[in-house]
């Protein structure tokens, strides 16, 4: 889950880190009595779940109060990335004298979280990593001890080697690394940590992906979620427990597991298809995950036949197509349904589909070719 | 020989007595795993099926049985527990099934296998099995598996079963069917299992099936051209979906790359690893290259 900057920057203020004050507006009149209460100058920063905000011109710095109504007004309402920008940070401009990059991510490669740290701060960290990659200091943090001291140092002098500013970029990654882990984070990231011209250290941009699997431990993080952030099919798929993502094509497609759901997309376009999503309905047959996963692809006005590519391996294939079979009859369904079972007691299942107006399909290639057969007609 | 562990490992389950854990438990002794133990606190004292003691912690059941390996099919939030538990009481092979654990959890477990010399397979696996020895740690269908000299490893779970069943269905029969499982932090990576295989001389040919994110295929790829002579075909999942939605770019800038499915593909054919289009190739693929 994606959290906006001015959440991501009370976790950190909770960990210690300094963070300049700041408040959400939602209007230009409540932008503008924010810069009152702040002092002037302000920026204006939009809070969307999309990276390259500055950029695309979400993100003002306002010396004075037209300044502040006129960048307010502008990027309230702004599409940025297909976001539309529905909040505002008002937050005090700081003096700027240095920049760095810190961000933490949990690495495959060492199964640890991972410090990265660059002297070229306030620019895209992953235009760094490829034009100039020995610009970002690296290093692994071993779980028993945390971030040590003269680890930190250790990084912190390489980016800046006056110890009194070196002394403070390395608390403020060991504050990162106390954030990432009281909020089980997947990513967190300063871009930029600054200097202030008075030598004052401060994290005036926050971003924190949290972990999914470890949220049933931070019941308060439910509030975070931005529901008008997420897309519609999207969020029934969260909320009914399914794992959906939504593409563009005219396929719709359920399969069981991950890894099979991904191979069936890219068998749809080997034959020259577009799949309509991701969807992986798990192991069960219960009917009513089926009528829910139903029910959000059918939600997509594009598709135009459904495919079912099961690999029954334990799960049992006539327990199945019974749930199929009991869920495409609670519902009406208009495109055609190509079902694909294979495992345990295939053939009594196909038997079962006999009597319907599912079209069965012996194997993922079979299926795939019906479907778009069917999808042209 | 397979890899691993062999028809004589001595198995305990944790949580055997649970929904899924009993389902499992009663697949892998139906094909004649050598389950001598189960665990489930306040459960101890219990038998499992008529024949397999429950005991209330996994200390207890190795004492009693001799245990050496356990399967985990303990929920998301006890699952790193069970993990520790096992390792503390001396499984020298954990294989956790549990989908859906916070990904610290597995970060805070590593070391503490690793000073204890204990394997892990997972979290969020299918576990694995080796057909010649009746071996079935984890969750793959029985059915579609035949004893043979091919080894397969796998991030996903039912896209093997699929390739599995291709490979059954032409007459191969595999040594070890390995799903190390999809989640960013796992115990048994794909280079492990390489190792593994590298080093079991029953296994004559290998199917790598990999999915976008992280680098693991471009790192085998290195391994494969660098110490393998066996024939390997491999099979990448991902084409289509599209950027960003299972991976954040930070990601990426440790890997050096994007993870994607192309960039993969080009690694494995560079170091002559043929990559199937369809899963439906990947079993023609390693006919044409295997000279038998």
């Amino acid at each position: 889950m994606n959290i906006h900057e001015y959440q991501a920057k009370d976790i950190f203020r909770d960990a210690g880190l300094t963070v300049p004050p700041g408040g959400i507006a939602t209007t230009v009149e409540e932008a503008l009595s924010l810069a009152r209460a702040h002092g002037l100058p302000v920026m204006v920063k939009s809070q969307v779940l999309a990276g390259g905000r500055g950029k695309a011109g979400g993100v003002k710095f306002c010396k004075t109060e037209d300044d502040v109504r006129t960048h307010a007004g502008n990027i309230l309402g702004m599409d940025i990335k297909g976001h539309t920008v529905r909040k505002v940070l008002v937050t005090p401009a700081e003096t700027i004298a240095a920049e760095f990059y810190l961000g933490m991510l949990v690495d495959r490669a060492s199964r640890r979280v991972l410090l990265m740290a660059s002297a070229e701060g306030g620019v895209e960290i992953e235009k760094v990593a490829v034009e100039k990659p020995e610009a970002i200091l690296k290093h692994a943090i071993d779980p028993r001890y945390g971030l040590l001291d003269h680890e930190a140092m250790a990084v912190a002098l390489r980016l800046d080697p006056d110890v009194k500013r070196a002394r403070q970029l390395a608390d403020a990654m060991q504050k990162l690394y106390k954030a990432f882990l009281a909020a089980d984070a997947s990513l967190a990231e300063i871009n930029p940590f600054i200097f202030t011209d008075q030598g004052a250290g401060k994290a005036i941009d926050a971003k924190i992906n949290l972990d999914d699997n470890a949220l049933f431990r931070h019941p308060g993080y439910a509030a975070l979620r931005d529901l008008d952030e997420e897309n519609p099919s999207e969020r029934m798929a969260r909320e009914a427990d399914l794992s959906f993502v939504k593409l563009d094509g005219n396929v719709g497609c359920l399969v069981n597991g991950a890894g099979l759901a991904m191979a069936t997309m890219d068998l749809v376009q080997y034959y020259g298809g577009r799949p309509a999503n991701f969807l992986d309905i798990g192991g069960s047959s219960n009917p009513d995950k089926v009528v829910n996963a139903l029910r959000i692809i059918l939600g997509d006005p594009n598709v135009e036949v459904i495919l079912f590519n099961i690999f029954g391996g334990i799960t049992r294939c006539d327990d199945v197509a019974r749930g199929i079979i009991a869920a495409t009859e609670r519902m009406e369904i208009k495109v055609p349904i190509v079902v694909r079972l294979t495992g345990t007691n295939e053939a009594e299942a196909r038997e079962l589909l006999k009597k319907t107006d599912l079209v069965p399909a012996a194997t993922m290639d079979e299926a795939v070719q019906k479907a778009l057969e069917l999808a042209g007609k | 020989m397979a890899i691993f562990c062999t028809r004589e490992t001595k198995i305990l389950i944790q949580g055997i007595t649970g929904r899924d854990g009993s389902f499992h438990a009663k697949s892998m002794l139906g094909y004649g795993t050598n389950i001598v133990a189960g665990v489930t606190p306040g459960r101890g004292g219990q038998t499992f099926e008529g024949k397999v003691p429950v005991f209330d912690t996994v200390r207890d059941a190795v004492a009693a049985t001799g245990a050496e390996a356990s399967v985990i099919f303990v929920p998301p939030a006890g699952a790193a527990g069970a993990v520790f538990e096992a390792a503390d009481a001396g499984c020298k092979l954990v294989v956790c099934i549990t989908e859906g654990v916070p990904t610290l959890d597995m970060v805070k477990v590593m070391p503490y296998l690793a000073e204890r010399g204990v394997r892990l397979v997972g979290p969020n696996c299918p576990g694995f099995i080796n057909p010649g020895q009746k071996a079935k740690l984890g969750i793959m269908p029985t059915n579609i598996v035949a004893p043979g000299p091919v080894g397969l490893i796998s991030r996903s779970g039912t896209l093997t079963y699929e390739v599995v069943d291709a490979l059954t269905r032409a007459g191969l029969g595999q040594t070890t069917c390995l799903g190390i499982g999809g989640d960013p932090v796992i115990g048994t990576n794909f280079m492990d299992a390489l190792q593994a295989f590298h080093a079991d001389p029953e296994t004559q040919a290998l199917v790598l099936i990999g999915e976008i994110g992280g680098d693991a295929e471009e790192r085998a790829a290195e391994f494969v051209k660098a110490n393998m002579k066996i024939p390997v075909v491999s099979f990448i999942a991902g084409r289509t979906a599209p950027p960003g939605k299972r991976m954040g770019h930070a990601g990426a800038i440790v890997s050096g790359g994007a993870g994607t499915a192309a960039e993969k593909k080009k690694a494995l054919e560079s170091a002559g690893i043929p990559v199937a289009d369809r899963p439906a190739d990947v079993v023609p693929l390693l006919q044409q290259i295997w000279k038998r």
